[in-house]
């Protein structure tokens, strides 16, 4: 039975190995669960899910798969729903009645308000199929069809249900977009791969020891240095749609400012023509003229596009058609420019990576990079960084 | 294995936690332990050893921490010396070798809980370097030709706060546990359990000040546990009464001996910040 949950699992992009699943099967046959479906969905987190930011994927499968179980384990999870039941008997005319039997009742209507919901993305208000507030579909709150469900509070009633239900560990999710918690493990990974440097120097205690078995005779011992010598070039768009974003790739990329040797800011408007700026006041006296940049940072640095990407098509391909003054060469030559200067660069796009292909700008950049896009989610830094090292 | 692990009275185990460390604890895997800082994951292992009656054997992580030194250290310096000055004990190379946290793990009569603190301190290699020794609980020791071999396979809990990714052969092989930063009625529980009869006005104004300090936005560290329960014993100290948490003087927002939850300059500067914004707001 449960080889279709590790298939499901794994369907989820959820690491599971045949191993961490066979270490399930023991602890299962020792009976640790005890039968109980909390301590087994416990038992299987704990042996299945070695991340937190898979916990979350983990609930949702888990959920999916083990659907009804709940009612067989608990039994407390029965009266809510015959007392809705009655209470929905007693408000409803004999005509209602039936156009709920031929949905096939109510036990038909609570399945098809979870599928619903795995339909349904966003909120919706108004219209008959979908759940949302004042609709005339039967799910959500507020709804002319009196046997109307109300999300969020009766189909949360059974107890076993909740703990995966809750989704507690939705933040941990690597997939959302970087938020205050989140942006401290993205750190992490920019350190890690600032510390990659390939320098030999001299392992002095190495140097004694060795040379001590080697009964005086002189030993020398090299090693790897761990030092710290990325370079980082941050171009950042700033202004417009940008401004939710800015703080948090700015506040990202200040607290890892430590972590390299040079990290040097520039700021631009949609697309980077010949000046940038040094402030994100962005003051027409102190541009930086983009020559100069590309003259004063040499190719070892790593070049960081953080924007949105967005803009008319134009702004990128025809001289003079920034929204701000008039440029002589088309933002395309000059990012051309720029990635044509630095060979390791990337660029980092706030905009879900599911839109992207909803915006014409954003596919036209992204051919310029090479496809070096990636969302700004803690999965895109990930694999940017992993682009920037290789 | 009939000891079972159900928390102790100074230590509130959810019933998650409580079901990993049985499984650890039976399967005999190692436990891997990860969450916010301060929120008792190196105390955990010391409840575990208390709750099983087993000792504890402290293995502490730094940047510089090699994975042999878990095992044994051969101790040439010394051996050098001795050869130079005439010591009869040079011949016996294993007076040379010293015997490490694992070793001692292993060693031990009764299978002790070995706590390994902070593994992602250690550099990216270091849990490669002990897959097998944790899987088989034996290493060879090249200086005398010897193998050492658990008498018992002890309970291996290893803490970790995510400052490097771990190897995914390492994670295969362990159980792991996330610990979620407590809810209300956890953290009034792990109060109680530290100090027994404490006031319910009391208790119930410094959670709710504390989640409050919790919910700032862009603080740059986050109260925990620890500080939570640090900050409780000064408010006992200086007596502090009840009433003083519970004003809501917009010129009092910081709360009285802040000093024990807030330990970032920039976050204080933050409160202050915010004080100046509400005292503002509500003057006119």
């Amino acid at each position: 039975m449960l080889e279709g949950f590790l298939l499901e699992l794994r369907d989820a992009k959820l690491p599971v190995s045949l191993k961490e699943f066979l270490t399930l099967m023991e602890a299962m046959q020792r009976g640790i669960a005890s039968w109980n479906v909390d301590d087994f969905y416990y038992l299987a987190r704990a042996t299945l899910v070695k991340d937190e930011r898979h916990l979350d994927k983990f609930d949702r499968v888990f959920g999916h798969y083990f659907k009804g179980l709940e009612s067989f384990a608990e039994t407390p999870a029965a009266i809510p729903a015959e007392w809705l039941k009655r209470l929905g008997e007693k408000l409803l005319s004999e005509e209602e009645k039936r156009q709920i039997e031929a949905m096939g009742g109510w036990d038909k209507l609570m399945e098809t308000l979870q599928q619903r919901l795995r339909e349904q993305n966003e909120r919706h208000q108004g219209g008959s199929k979908w759940i949302g507030t004042e609709g005339t579909s039967p799910y959500g709150a507020q709804g002319y069809n009196p046997e109307g469900v109300r999300i969020g509070q009766e189909n949360r009633h059974q107890r076993a249900v909740k703990v995966w239900d809750k989704r507690d560990f939705k933040n941990l999710d690597d997939r959302v977009e970087l938020g205050t918690r989140n942006i401290k493990l993205a750190l992490r990974r920019l350190r890690q791969f600032a510390r990659e440097g390939a320098d030999l120097e001299l392992d002095l205690d190495d140097t004694i020891r060795s040379t001590a078995r080697n009964a005086g005779w002189l030993d020398l011992k090299l090693l790897r240095e761990r030092h710290n010598a990325v370079k980082v070039l941050l171009l950042l768009d700033i202004g417009g749609s940008m401004d939710g974003h800015i703080r948090t790739c700015a506040e990202l990329f200040s607290a890892a400012s430590s972590e390299f040797k040079h990290l040097a800011f520039y700021y631009f408007h949609n697309c980077p023509y010949e000046a940038l700026w040094p402030d994100a006041q962005r003051r027409r006296s102190d541009q930086m003229p983009t020559v100069d940049v590309l003259r004063t940072y040499d190719q070892s640095y790593k070049l960081i596009f953080v924007g949105d990407a967005s803009m008319s098509p134009y702004e990128l391909q025809e001289p003079g058609a920034s929204v701000e003054h008039f440029n002589d060469d088309a933002g395309e030559v000059w990012l051309r420019r720029l990635v044509g200067a630095y060979p390791k660069a990337v660029w980092l796009n706030p905009v879900p990576e599911r839109y992207w292909d909803g915006t014409h700008s954003i596919g036209m950049i992204r051919q310029l990079m090479d496809d070096r896009m990636f969302p700004l989610t803690l999965d895109g830094l990930d694999r940017a960084m992993r682009r920037l090292t290789r | 294995m009939s000891a079972r692990f159900e928390g102790t009275e100074t230590y509130i185990a959810t019933e998650d936690l409580r079901v990993a460390v049985n499984a650890a604890v039976a399967l005999e895997r190692p436990l891997l332990v990860k969450g916010e800082p301060g929120t008792g994951k190196t105390i955990l292992a010391h409840e575990i050893a208390k709750a099983l009656g087993k000792d504890i054997v402290t293995w502490h992580i730094k940047s510089t921490t090699k994975a042999q030194q878990g095992l044994y250290e051969y101790d040439a310096v010394t051996r050098l010396r001795d050869g130079q000055l005439g010591d009869p004990k040079v011949a016996e190379i294993g007076n040379y070798i010293i015997r490490g946290k694992m070793w001692q793990a292993f060693a031990a009569d009764v299978a002790p809980v070995l706590l390994i603190d902070e593994i992602d301190k250690a550099d990216i290699e270091f849990p490669n370097d002990l897959l097998l020794e944790l899987d088989r609980m034996e290493f060879y020791v090249y200086e005398t030709r010897e193998t050492v071999k658990a008498k018992q396979r002890p309970v291996v809990v290893i803490t970790s706060n995510n400052e490097k990714e771990l190897p995914d052969a390492f994670l295969r092989r362990c159980f792991f546990h996330y610990i979620r930063f407590p809810d209300r009625d956890t953290m009034s529980r792990i109060v109680e359990v530290h100090y027994p009869g404490l006031q319910k006005a009391l208790l119930r104004d410094a959670l709710t000040v504390f989640y409050d300090v919790r919910d700032v936005p862009g603080l740059k560290k986050k109260p925990s546990t620890s500080e939570l329960l640090d900050w409780i014993k000064l408010l006992l100290v200086e007596d502090i009464p009840a009433e003083t948490l519970r004003q809501r003087d917009p010129a009092k927002l910081i709360p009285p001996l802040y000093g024990a939850l807030l330990k970032n300059e920039q976050d204080v500067q933050l409160f202050e910040r915010l004080a100046f914004l509400n005292r503002r707001e509500r003057g006119t």
